[in-house]
């Protein structure tokens, strides 16, 4: 099997016996990159001369007998919103173009610590505001499944590198989804973490109450593994959690032999019914029948306030962006545009020429929608508002878990859908983050595994499992154990079945 | 344009003064207050940045644990409660020495709130109720290159230095001050005055007003006698001196007195004071329609300091400052007159330490309350301004006790010592102002004097020692000054009885 289709822990291995080495893996999936990124466009910036160093460097090391980390000399892939020292981070947006920040954040800190070579920066939705990646400024991302499809948003480009077998894993950030939803549309598995249990230091912030840092892979395992390195508290963030997580590997293994006896898994009654994919509900239902031959013990709970979920993301995600997006004014880096026929224009019409130019309507929308929220004299109607439902939210998911240990739906209402479909329907697009927001607002922790294809399309689809905050265990160990079942059923991954990509198919 | 004004005096028969103080203290903190980043003043612009005070993108904050200390230290001070449970607030507002384009700072939930400080004038107490004390960030500072008059309007570039940007600062905001009539610029001064002795004494910032470690802004209404209802506001920023604190509700005053007789509206603004012309000018409209579109700060925590970490802060308190006046008043045997003027020309602390360094008190007082302030009032500006030390002046004091200066001597010690010449015992050997008791070049001069003046000589002579003044008089001109009276005088009546 050629080694770009292994897995992140296959590759570990693999370096460990000396079968390969880290310059070759990294070279494979580079060659890859060149091969077929073409037709995906998951990267908006490879670093190949920096990658084979690193690699060259992990080699060195492992050579020497002192490797700094199982994933040492294993390559990665980034996505665009975390800060990475000397190269280049855009956030899908122009008005980044050509920044290169002089810090690395810290998950990219560790990554670099532990001596993942860094293949480039991945596609995304500018500043992480889509479902789709279509809003990347540098152009869509294209679904390996089918390439008229979209990979999912905002992380489209780190679903579909890892989907498409540029890279073994990579780092994706969730503030309503945007890991686990291209997961799920992408058929690979995503985690959000606990908020609060990855740093934040160093991701550009979208909405920094519902932010998380996590891993983007092929397996279950993978995820555990690269959680755990990025994982942890960082005291240059704050509302990072200082307190050890229980082993998140030790629960993929444990969960990979297939036993759930005794563990509680509640079906969630609101995130199904109308305008949910029968393709994608059908998938869903034998996953749960799955995990009831696991020995798991399956209730329906009701979370009657997730309803109001999309609402509330929708008011405190915009007040929250707006303000962060302030710092863009091409004051001190970024793009910046001189206002036509200005020659002696103020800071403030360079200010305006500049946002005008370089943010896209999505994002645009989104900063008028968050001002509006914040006004004085809307704060209480709206943002305040958002807040108390938020609380309610999260009241539901204490009732809900007090009943079950993992809540369970599909991460995604359909499969992926047409490149363009939804684009000019941003509520239709939003919907597509139904099932996932709810977790972000209440900052615990959720898994999409993928549940198989949708006989309607052909196309993959997503099972979610949440875990109250700080049990993201529970989500590796339910995960592992339906992943290895329908492993089982299908004879093999659930990418093999996906299309042979070409690199001139565009 | 001119503003017509109406005399002080005038102002009073019609109306009663509403003011406000708020006053911004830069801590002085080793870090700033999210980041690591050192706060030296005076640094090479852009060199004390990182990407958390710039702004940079993905970079977060966390909040300096003394910052918050002093912060509570200073709230403690001015008898203010200590909320339980804080947060941070973004201000959001555009302006190019910003690097976030909001400013973290606290809104409805400060960390200090309902405190007072008891200030005195003219012997009268009048007290200040402070709304709160909350935590916030300075911003960058903009250079404006080109203009004639270092403002924006006019010049041709601005430079930016983010050296400022992300110091901690205490805004201490005061309720309206009521009921001060006359007293009024004077309680503004006392006020802002024992807020500084305060901060220095709990050693929480520099204190330095020149520097700006000190601002002042100053809220002013005024409202027609009898009538009870507040008046439209305005807001003077830039008042760096005690000095000008006063000045400036003065003027305020007077102008508002003068828009509102002319039967026209004050307009709710933000006002600029000029130091050096004492008016304010109109900077942009304040409109209650100005939206910071303020809410919590999601990148931090909420402060919740404990109980016990608030009384153990509170043990570290220095004493208040009216039992600390009336200690020193005892200690020094000063007058109530003269302790009143020593704390009204805001040299009271001054006064400590130049006795500290081995002055009497009541020549400490003399120096600072006489010479001093009359060159302080010169050069408009506070006496702890003029760049003369507690310690010199006690140098210069010494010297006199020697006999080593007079005071007329000692006055040009002084000019030397201002115009930056070195330190005392330098300035009088370069100058060469040490007086001359050497009897071989004073007894020449006293036979001089009695050459020239042969009248006079035979007064004496015949008895009238009174007279031996113009002789004395004559020997001090010969010598410069530099003449030990006592003995001239005791050669003049040796040569002629």
């Amino acid at each position: 099997m050629s080694i770009i289709r292994r897995t992140a822990a296959e590759i570990a291995d693999a370096l460990a016996t000396g079968e390969t080495t880290s310059v070759e893996v990294t070279r494979a999936h580079l060659d890859r990159i060149a091969e077929v990124d073409g037709a995906v466009h998951a990267f908006l910036h490879v670093d190949a001369e920096g990658a084979l160093e690193q690699a060259a460097a992990s080699d060195a090391r492992r050579a020497a007998g002192a490797p700094l980390h199982a994933l040492d000399g294993v390559p990665i892939a980034v996505k665009d919103v975390l800060a990475t020292e000397g190269l280049p981070t855009t956030c899908g947006s122009k008005i980044l173009e050509g920044w290169i920040p002089p810090y690395d954040a810290t998950v990219v800190r560790k990554l670099r610590a532990a001596g993942l070579p860094i293949l480039g920066k991945t596609n995304m939705d500018e500043f992480a505001m889509g479902s789709s990646t279509e809003h990347s400024a540098y152009g869509p991302t294209h679904n390996p499944w089918d390439l008229d499809r979209i990979p999912g948003g905002s992380g489209g480009g780190s679903a579909a590198a890892v989907a498409s077998f540029e890279a073994p894993l990579a780092l994706g950030t969730d503030t309503g989804g945007s890991i686990r939803q291209p997961g799920a549309v992408t058929g690979t598995v995503g985690v959000k973490p606990t908020y609060g249990g990855v740093s934040r230091y160093g991701l550009v912030a979208l909405a920094n109450s519902l932010d998380q840092v996590g891993p983007v892979t092929r397996t279950v395992l993978d995820s555990a593994l690269l959680h755990e390195l990025v994982g942890g508290h960082d005291p240059l963030d704050s509302t990072s959690i200082d307190q050890p997580l229980p082993s998140l590997v030790d629960a993929a293994r444990r969960g990979a032999t297939g036993d759930l006896t005794g563990v509680r898994v509640g079906v969630i009654t609101e995130l199904s019914g109308d305008g949910w994919q029968p393709g994608v509900m059908t998938r869903f239902q034998e996953s749960v029948e799955l995990l009831v031959k696991a020995g798991a013990e399956v209730v329906e709970v009701s979370c009657p306030t997730f309803v109001h979920a999309l609402a509330t993301y929708y008011l405190i995600l915009p007040a929250e962006a707006s303000s962060n997006l302030a710092k863009f004014d091409a004051m001190r880096y970024g793009l910046r545009v001189w206002p036509e026929g200005r020659p002696d224009a103020s800071a403030e019409e360079v200010m305006r020429a500049t946002r005008d130019a370089g943010f896209g309507d999505e994002v645009k929308r989104r900063i008028i929608l968050g001002t509006y929220a914040l006004s004085s004299g809307y704060y209480d109607a709206y943002y305040g508002q958002a807040q108390k439902v938020r609380t309610l939210i999260s009241r539901d998911f204490e009732a809900a878990f007090a009943k079950a240990d993992v809540l369970v739906s599909p991460t995604a209402p359909t499969t992926a859908f047409k490149l363009g479909e939804k684009l000019d329907d941003p509520l239709s697009m939003y919907l597509n983050d139904l099932a996932t927001i709810p977790a972000n607002l209440a900052g615990v922790p959720g898994i999409s595994v993928p549940s198989g294809l949708a006989d309607e399309d052909g196309l993959p689809a997503g099972f979610q499992i949440l875990a109250p905050a700080l049990a993201d265990d529970r989500l590796y160990r339910v995960g592992a154990a339906l992943e290895a079942a329908l492993t089982d059923q299908w004879g093999g991954p659930l990418l093999d079945r996906a299309p042979e990509l070409n690199g001139d198919v565009r | 344009m001119t503003e017509t004004l109406v005399s002080f005096e005038d102002v009073l028969a019609s109306y009663e003064p509403a003011m406000g103080l708020e006053v911004h203290v830069e801590l002085n903190t080793v870090s700033k207050m999210f980041c690591g980043c050192p706060t030296e003043f005076g640094a090479e612009p852009n060199t004390q940045v990182c990407p958390t005070c710039l702004g940079l993108p993905g970079a977060m904050p966390a909040v300096n644990r003394k910052a918050v200390e002093s912060a509570i230290r200073i709230g403690l001070a001015l008898n203010c409660q200590i909320a339980e449970w804080c947060r941070f607030a973004r201000k959001n507002y555009f302006y190019p020495d910003m690097p976030k384009n909001f400013q973290t700072s606290q809104y409805d939930e400060p960390i200090c709130f309902e405190g007072y400080m008891d200030v005195e004038v003219d012997g009268e107490t009048f007290r200040v109720e402070i709304e709160r004390a909350h935590m916030e960030e300075d911003t960058g500072k903009s250079l404006h290159v080109g203009g004639a008059t270092g403002r924006i309007h006019g010049a041709d570039h601005s430079l930016v230095d983010y050296n400022r940007a992300g110091i901690p600062l205490i805004e201490i905001v005061t309720k309206p001050i009521l009921g001060t009539g006359d007293k009024a610029p004077l309680v503004a001064k006392a006020y802002v005055a024992q807020l500084r002795d305060l901060i220095v004494a709990l050693g929480v910032s520099d204190a330095r007003m020149d520097q700006g470690s000190i601002r002042a802004d100053v809220n002013l209404s005024l409202s027609p006698k009898g009538t009870g209802t507040l008046g439209t506001r305005t807001e003077t920023k830039n008042v760096n001196s005690l000095r000008s604190v006063e000045r400036a509700v003065r003027y305020e005053m007077s102008r508002h007195a003068a828009v509102l007789d002319s039967g026209r509206t004050i307009l709710q603004e933000t006002r600029h004071w000029h130091e050096d012309t004492g008016v304010t000018t109109s900077g942009r409209e304040k409109s209650d329609a100005e939206d910071y579109r303020y809410f919590p700060e999601p990148d931090l925590v909420p402060i919740a300091p404990t109980r016990a970490w608030v009384e153990e802060l509170r043990a570290t308190l220095p004493e208040n400052p009216t039992q600390k006046r009336a200690r020193l008043q005892a200690e020094w045997g000063f007058s109530d007159l003269e302790m009143r003027d020593t704390v009204g020309a805001g040299a009271m602390l001054i006064v400590e330490e130049t006795i500290a360094a081995g002055a009497s008190p009541q020549a400490a007082r003399k120096w600072w309350l006489g010479e001093m302030a009359r060159r302080a009032n010169e050069a408009g500006v506070e006496v702890g301004e003029l760049g003369v030390t507690p310690v010199d002046v006690a140098r210069v004091q010494v010297l006199v006790d020697e006999g080593k200066l007079n005071d007329k001597l000692a006055r040009q010690v002084f000019d030397g010592l201002l115009a930056g010449e070195g330190t005392p015992d330098e300035i009088v050997a370069a100058r060469g102002l040490g007086i001359v008791s050497d009897d071989g070049a004073l007894s020449a001069a006293v036979d001089n004097a009695i050459a020239a003046n042969p009248d006079v000589a035979d007064k004496i002579r015949e008895g009238k020692v009174a007279a031996a003044g113009a002789l004395i008089g004559a020997v001090m001109k010969e010598m410069r000054g530099q003449a030990d009276a006592a003995r001239v005088r005791e050669l003049v009546l040796e040569k002629l009885q």
